[in-house]
């Protein structure tokens, strides 16, 4: 009988009644074939692995991590509190030393929504990875925590949320923002003035395909890893980098998400997109789950493989092979760029407009951080939505020093209600979220 | 009047039940050598001074088929599997003639590389030339498209006499135990068959010609000719039917804990508004996972006869077992002995069990009787214990949508039965140390008897369909059949029970059987590509769930009143 070398724990949440609309690739349908393939593979029987029911993530869980405008339960439905209560019951289990890794196959996907969330944007409402994030940082004293985003997307959200976290490292791999949604992502996109290096972009060109991507992970992903010594490493593990995926180009392979999983060595892996739901999804979920078990893969792969028809040319290559160059060195002055601000002691802030593709909504930010020698910051986001609410966010992050804490409640106290419908306080420090309207 | 038969590991019982009452019981040691005698024996002390006629049925409950596994005596079966891309099915082997071979199938069932003639022409040669008279054939997916089993059976056809096929014994996705059911199913045929159809040819000699069911390990029945080809569902069908017993004095509205105490172990089933809970996928068997569908039971290591001890000033019970209590001339101290200690029991050897206890109460530095009772204590607190274990595991199965896992049902038991030797006794203490209304269940010593001669049929249909192959798909039935566009899950619904029923009259069950039809799984997923939706992919699960036939629907009452209670600790 099959027994697997490690320990793991899989939240399998298909929420086969929730769809975002009957035709949207978010619908009901998306992880039946995968369930199919799960079932009759027998992977569930194998000793070692354990199937978990998910827990459901609570609102305090949601305000560690967001301002949700006009609150939570405004803004998701019970399936994304399932979705991110599956990665919390992953995380937990893990932190409880119960399984040594975890898989949270869940939908809806998280890794697009950001810190302040007037609505669904790229299928997300809430990041679910960082409410499990922040309730193991919580719940089990966590501080180091690496997150590598194998989306195809690449994962605006969960950068945002840890822009100024100089504790969480947060590496993207994903399609070259000038050829795919959300656009952003690129090698430049390094940090916060508190943080600078401890966000990581690898874009890669069209047409990647497995050994480029084996190749940005052994020569950039891990050594970075290596010398950031996480407690725990995270995978966002969207599978929307397959060569049969409909909504992206490139040429990623069943086999080579098993490798990678295998190589990264994830803790907790948490499902993010991925639409190819009938040729890709079943094949490369199977693959994960037995690369994550420690398990042979050598013999999964989808009905239509064909690794050199696959195969990316000389040109891919040369450019991946940059982008790797780059980020290495962002990576290495990192810690000299954050030096150089934090002594400053002033307010770095920046202005964006952030496109709600799902919802619809055009969300206009002013977001000032206060460069600080001895913490990630005190942060201040003022938020406008084109549908009409306007917030002032304030966000005193998990080790604020006390200089921030008390400059993040004068804030707070002082700003008049004019102009705003809203203001919030999220005290890390303590755990407290408070608003006035 | 009806015939129920329940061979155990150590005795056989049986009984004759008629006039809502029971009118003959008989017990006798199991000769594991030889069950036909002993089940003989049995049938023809109750059916003595019995006009022929007057029987209307027997069921049967036997651990034939789960002792030719135990002792391995089993005929050799070949296995040929077709898996394709996946796990390597290498790690399925079973048995010494396990081949693998090329053909693959996709998860909607459409044939993605066909299989190759010439692989399974060879491998019905080396069967011939090793004399392989029985094969099993699996393939992945075979439920969703059983073409390469059919054809693999095919082929085999002229090397063996019987050759099963995986997607026939049940619809449930799941390779590796469609591999070990499949295997299982030709490895017990043979006994199976000679033994029943020997027994049937001895009743009608004897001039009963009675239609015989046999027990399967989900507490149902099923007739005798159509056993023939699902034997491996007799497989443990001993826990069912003990658990079965107790159904008539279960309540229909609450949940309901069974506790049948053993010697060795104790056997812990749930019932659910009266209908007992079975395994999701399937029972084990063997350590092997199969999908045999079975009562859902636990078992904990912890009977009348396990051995009693302190170790470390620590009382300790089970999980060993070294032979019968001191009281029947044992070896060892046993929660039975606490019994003759308290003054509970009579025909057995007092002074030993004192005596065996003593050295016990010594050492806890504890009085006798206050020894006896702390013994009894323990036990009911591990097997409660053992209970909310399964209890939580049971309420703990994912489910996988949002409805279900915000309002799905959630076992909670309000009563607790108890069978077994010693259950008046430790019902009183199991209520008190449960909080929970506990009784020992009535005629507790041929239960497991009573258990097979009042239960039903149970049968299960799946249905698969697929508008946009055009495809309806009953895999165990054999059946299949084109569909339009416009078939929905309703449409498959009325299929599947019509299925249902006509598979219910086969198996023996009664014509109203239709009235406890129920829907397992309905689900109808609309399939989209490109944006559009291209057909509807639906699978819907059907059953008769196990209970009891309808004219000892109503015994309960009877047997209470015609039973008197021992009087309570």
């Amino acid at each position: 009988m099959l027994s697997s070398r490690n320990k793991i724990g899989l939240v399998f949440f298909p929420a086969f009644d929730w769809a975002i609309d009957a035709t949207h690739p978010e619908r009901e349908e998306r992880l039946l074939y995968t369930q199919d393939q799960v079932f009759e593979e027998g992977l569930l029987d194998i000793e070692g692995i354990v199937e978990f029911k998910p827990d459901i993530a609570t609102v305090r869980d949601i305000q560690r991590v967001h301002f949700c405008v006009p609150d939570e339960l405004g803004v998701t439905t019970q399936s994304h509190l399932i979705s991110a209560g599956g990665a919390k019951k992953i995380g937990s289990e893990v932190c409880e030393r119960n399984i040594a890794r975890g898989f949270a196959l869940v939908r809806p996907p998280g890794h697009h929504a950001m810190r302040v969330v007037h609505g669904a944007r790229g299928f997300c409402n809430v990041n679910i990875e960082a409410i499990m994030i922040e309730y193991l940082r919580h719940a089990y004293g966590v501080d180091r925590v690496a997150i590598v985003d194998t989306d195809c997307h690449h994962g605006d959200g969960t950068q945002d949320i840890y822009w100024h976290d100089p504790d969480t490292l947060f590496i993207s791999v994903h399609q070259d923002g000038r050829t795919l949604y959300p656009g952003t992502g690129f090698t430049s996109e390094y940090g916060g003035p508190n943080a600078a290096g401890t966000t990581i972009n690898l874009p890669l060109p069209p047409r990647t395909s497995e050994e480029g991507f084996l190749y940005v992970l052994e020569n950039a992903i891990l050594p970075i890893l290596d010398e950031f010594k996480p407690e725990l490493i995270i995978n966002s593990a969207g599978q929307d980098n397959h060569y049969s995926d409909p909504i992206t180009d490139m040429n990623f392979s069943a086999h080579g998400y098993a490798e990678l999983t295998s190589r990264l060595k994830p803790h907790i892996a948490v499902l993010e997109g991925g639409y190819s739901i009938e040729s890709a999804l079943p094949y490369m979920n199977v693959g994960i789950i037995l690369a994550l078990a420690g398990l042979d893969y050598s013999q999964i792969g989808e009905p239509d493989y064909n690794p050199e028809q696959l195969r990316q040319g000389p040109e891919i290559t040369r450019r991946i092979e940059k982008v790797v160059e780059e980020s290495l060195s962002i990576w290495k002055q990192g810690p000299q760029i954050r030096q150089n601000n934090r002594h400053q002691g002033k307010f770095f802030s920046r202005e964006r407009h952030i496109f709600y593709d799902t919802d619809r909504i055009i969300e206009t930010q002013r977001e000032s951080v206060r460069a600080c020698p001895d913490c990630g910051g005190l942060l201040v986001i003022d938020s406008r939505a084109d549908r009409g609410s306007r917030i002032l966010a304030v966000h005193i992050p998990r080790k604020a020093c006390a200089k921030c804490r008390e400059a993040g409640y004068q804030t707070f106290d002082s700003t008049g209600m004019e102009g705003f419908d809203r203001i919030f306080i999220q005290d890390r420090t303590t755990d407290e979220y408070f608003f006035r309207k | 009047m009806i015939i129920g038969l329940d061979v155990g590991g150590t005795h056989t019982d049986g009984v004759l039940i008629g006039d809502g009452a029971i009118l003959a019981q008989v017990k006798v040691a199991t000769d594991t050598g030889n069950l036909f005698d002993c089940v003989w024996a049995c049938l023809d002390k109750l059916t003595a001074n019995v006009e022929p006629g007057a029987i209307s049925r027997a069921v049967l409950s036997t651990t034939l088929t789960t002792n030719a596994i135990a002792e391995g005596k089993l005929e050799k079966i070949g296995v040929v599997v077709s898996a394709g891309p996946g796990i390597d099915p290498a790690n399925f082997q079973i048995g010494s003639h396990y081949y693998c071979v090329s053909g693959s199938i996709d998860h909607r069932g459409r044939e993605v590389q066909p299989l190759r003639a010439g692989e399974i022409e060879e491998i019905a040669d080396i069967f011939l030339a090793q004399n392989i008279r029985r094969a099993a054939v699996i393939s992945k997916f075979s439920v969703r498209n059983p073409k390469h089993e059919l054809e693999m059976a095919r082929i085999l056809s002229r090397a063996c006499d019987i050759v099963v096929a995986g997607h026939s014994l049940s619809a449930t996705l799941n390779f590796p135990r469609r591999i070990v059911t499949a295997w299982l199913n030709a490895a017990v045929h043979p006994i199976h068959k000679l033994f029943f159809e020997a027994v049937k040819q001895s009743l009608k000699s004897k001039g009963f010609e009675i239609p015989i069911y046999v027990l399967k390990a989900d507490g149902g029945t099923m007739s005798f000719e159509a056993s023939i080809n699902a034997p491996e569902q007799t497989i443990f069908s001993g826990p069912a039917a003990s658990v079965l017993g107790a159904l008539p004095f279960a309540s229909r509205q609450g949940d309901t804990l069974v506790l049948d105490v053993g010697g060795t172990t104790t056997d812990i089933a749930v019932f659910a508004h009266g209908t007992p809970l079975l395994e999701p996928l399937g029972g084990e068997v063997s350590g092997r996972k199969t999908l045999i569908r079975a009562l859902k039971t636990s078992s904990i290591a912890l009977g009348g006869d396990s051995c009693v001890e302190v170790v470390d000033g620590d009382l300790r019970i089970g999980p060993c077992r070294f032979g019968s209590a001191l009281a029947y001339g044992g070896s060892h101290p046993t929660p039975t002995d606490a019994l003759f200690v308290l003054g509970k029991a009579h025909s057995g050897d007092v002074d030993a069990a004192r005596r065996g206890l003593g050295l016990v109460s010594d050492r806890l530095e504890t009085g006798l009787e206050e020894t006896a009772r702390l013994v009894l204590a323990l036990s009911c607190r591990k097997i409660l214990r053992a209970a909310r274990e399964m209890i939580e595991e049971i309420n703990g199965k994912p489910v996988y949508t949002v409805k279900e896992l915000l309002g799905g049902y959630k076992v909670n038991p309000t009563e607790i039965l108890v069978l077994g030797g010693p259950a008046p006794y430790l019902a009183p203490l199991i209520e008190e140390a449960s909080g929970i209304a506990t009784c020992a269940v009535p005629q507790w010593h041929v239960t497991n008897a009573i258990g097979a001669a009042m239960a039903k049929n149970t049968s299960e249909v799946t249905l698969f369909a697929d508008t946009e192959r055009g495809l309806a798909l009953a895999p165990e039935e054999e059946f299949s059949r084109p569909i339009a566009k416009d078939f929905d899950r309703k449409a498959a619904l009325r299929l599947a029970c019509e299925l249902l029923h006509a598979k219910c009259l086969k198996a023996g069950a009664s014509s109203e059987c239709e009235n406890d039809l129920e829907v397992v799984e309905d689900s109808q997923f609309n399939m989209v590509r490109d944006f559009c939706t291209v057909g509807r992919n639906i699978r819907v699960r059907v059953q008769t769930r196990p209970g009891l036939i309808e004219e000892c629907r109503y015994l309960s009452q009877s047997f209470f009143n015609c039973c008197v209670l021992p009087e309570c600790i």
